[in-house]
């Protein structure tokens, strides 16, 4: 295929992508809203009054950038898994199988159609905190930089679990018990200086406390880890992410008998 | 000027799935240019796992496919874009609406969105389901699917055109306008391949078959040819006497069985009481007389057995 070609390709994947989480907005834009003002009220507001400061700042001000990201991890995640594996379960991906359109076009395709939700929620939950917060944005840079690659490599995780799953249930586990216990234990309500040293050295090898704290340096200027560190780690996770996501869609395991 | 390169050609294809079952144990064949191909056999011969790896949707264990000359090992990617598929099973989002299906899978084959809007169209009017375009998939009627299906498969206006039982649990009118449609688009110039179990529906449409059984081709020919040996029928003379090793019986192709039986074939057009006179001439006395049973079912019945 010709370079136009394959981006006329990818545009289409991308569009029927969007269109797809558009139409369902009450399943894939709604919940996020509705839990992230929970948390703000919950966490923010209610206890976060009693807490005091966190990393020097207010609770409202330290969970704010977490939840966020929260937000764009679950979003761009389940964006992925339930649409890949959603065409693998009708047999719809054989429209694509079947075409002459790349495998990394077909990647590219889902992931930003994932990304772009994960982007959207973004938007609206920081709207949403609004009304908590004020948010005052330390770098733009790196910000930007942080939500793309983090709404990018959780894209490519949910790829790779729609590629392995066999049934609905599958599309489950990993979001509820890896995904959530690996959010939560990032370090979106406390800060890591809170744990003993072992637990915080074991927090290093989880990937969202890379991406909250940078994210979270972004927002207000403090992280718990070094903003180079984070970046090489979520950089590294998500080569390796988009390599194994190749592997799996050119090798045709679990797509082709 | 040089042969024209076959539309499809399979060398010693092979399939073992996963599980360890060896559903092709080497076919070849060839379909030329601009033919109409059915592509025959029982359940569980292998059609569909061949038409699977022409498509990349099953991959090969061994052997060589080509379409218009472009190997798949080589440009898979190139070989596809000749190639449009109706698959047995539906393969669609249920949810999608019908034109966006359409489009959509025009845009997977690069065509830009003007072009793939107005072939989607094209190809949602000419099988009738213009009416329908806005509906989502779902809503359609079996036969509605598989015309869908097919409007899918074209929309890229492919070379080779390969439909896996287009015609299951359609009914007979819309049968007959779906092979109207596509008798004229291989008059146009379509390479078609299908598949059927009925028998009638190869007579009607097709000019070569080939007949596929356990994963081996049991036969390859024209459909003139296979018509033209039904169209011989077969005689078993049972005689009185014993018959002499050179059969006194001449225009016939005739073959001793035994020594009191003779297998004497009829072309259309010869009669039978020629056989008479001639064995009468001879002094061979005929006890009875037995048509071998022959039309199409019968003769792919004993090809597919034959193979078992
Ligand atoms: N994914 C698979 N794993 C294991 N065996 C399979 C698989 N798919 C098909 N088979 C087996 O391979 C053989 C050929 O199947 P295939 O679908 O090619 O038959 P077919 O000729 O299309 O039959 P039908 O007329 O029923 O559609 C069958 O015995 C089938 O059970
Ligand atoms: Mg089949």
């Amino acid at each position: 295929m010709s370079p136009r070609e394959q981006f006329v390709a990818f545009m289409t994947i991308l569009r029927k992508e969007i269109r797809r989480w558009m139409r369902i907005w009450t399943q894939t834009l709604l919940p996020s809203a509705i839990t992230m003002s929970l948390y703000f009220v919950i966490f923010g507001s209610l206890i976060g009054s009693r807490i005091g400061e966190m990393g020097g700042y207010t609770y409202m001000q330290f969970v704010v950038p977490g939840l966020i990201m929260m937000a764009i991890v679950t979003n761009s995640y389940s964006n992925v898994v339930s649409s890949f594996f959603g065409s693998k379960f009708n047999h719809s991906v054989e429209e694509l199988l079947v075409s002459p359109t790349p495998n990394y076009v077909i990647l590219m395709g889902y992931v930003l159609g994932g990304v772009a939700r994960g982007l959207l929620v973004a938007v609206i939950v920081t709207l949403v905190s609004l009304f908590f917060t004020d948010l005052h944005i330390h770098s733009y840079t790196v910000v930007v930089a942080i939500v793309l690659m983090t709404s990018i490599l959780f894209a490519l995780a949910g790829f790779i679990n729609a590629v392995f799953a066999n049934n609905f249930d599958d599309i489950s586990i990993v979001p509820t018990f890896v995904l959530t216990p690996l959010i939560y234990l990032g370090g979106v309500f406390y800060s890591m200086d809170l744990l003993p040293e072992f637990w915080a050295n074991v927090s290093k090898l989880n990937p969202l406390v890379y991406v909250v704290n940078a994210f979270r340096y972004g927002v207000l200027g403090v992280s718990d880890v070094s903003l180079p560190v984070a970046f090489a780690m979520i950089g590294l996770f998500t080569l390796a992410a988009f390599a194994y996501s190749m592997h799996l869609l050119n090798s045709g395991k679990r797509l082709r008998q | 000027m040089a042969a024209m390169v076959p539309a499809l050609t399979i060398e010693n294809l092979s399939k073992v799935y996963g599980n360890g079952f060896e559903a092709l144990k080497g076919i070849s064949m060839a379909v030329q240019q601009g033919d109409f191909f059915a592509l025959l056999g029982p359940n569980g011969a292998g059609k569909s796992t061949t038409i699977g790896i022409i498509c990349s949707l099953v991959s090969k264990t061994g052997g060589r496919v080509s379409v218009y000359g472009i190997d798949i090992d080589e440009d898979f990617p190139g070989a596809k874009k000749h190639i449009g598929i109706v698959p047995q099973e539906f393969n669609f989002n249920q949810f999608e609406k019908v034109r966006d299906i359409v489009v959509n899978q025009a845009g997977y084959y690069g065509l830009p969105r003007e072009l793939a809007e107005a072939r989607a169209d094209k190809y949602l009017k000419e099988l009738g389901l213009w009416d329908k375009r806005e509906v989502a998939s779902r809503m359609l009627s079996g036969g509605m699917k598989r015309r869908l299906m097919i409007a899918r498969a074209l929309v890229h206006e492919p070379r080779l055109l390969i439909l896996d039982e287009p015609t299951a649990g359609v009914d007979i009118e819309m049968r007959r306008s779906m092979w109207d449609f596509l008798k004229k688009i291989n008059a146009e110039g379509t390479t078609i391949i299908l598949t059927t179990h009925y028998l009638e529906e190869a007579e009607a449409l097709c000019r070569n078959i080939a007949i596929i059984n356990h994963g081996e081709i049991v036969e390859h020919s024209s459909v003139r040819d296979l018509l033209r040996r039904l169209h011989r029928e077969v005689f078993i003379f049972d005689c009185v006497g014993e018959l002499p090793e050179t059969i006194p019986v001449s225009g016939f192709v005739t073959r001793r069985i035994d020594e009191h039986s003779l297998e004497v074939e009829v072309e259309k057009g010869q009669a039978v009481n020629e056989v008479f006179r001639q064995l009468d001439a001879a002094g061979i006395e005929v006890r009875s007389l037995r048509n071998r049973a022959n039309r199409l079912e019968e003769m792919f019945v004993t090809l597919v057995e034959g193979a078992a």
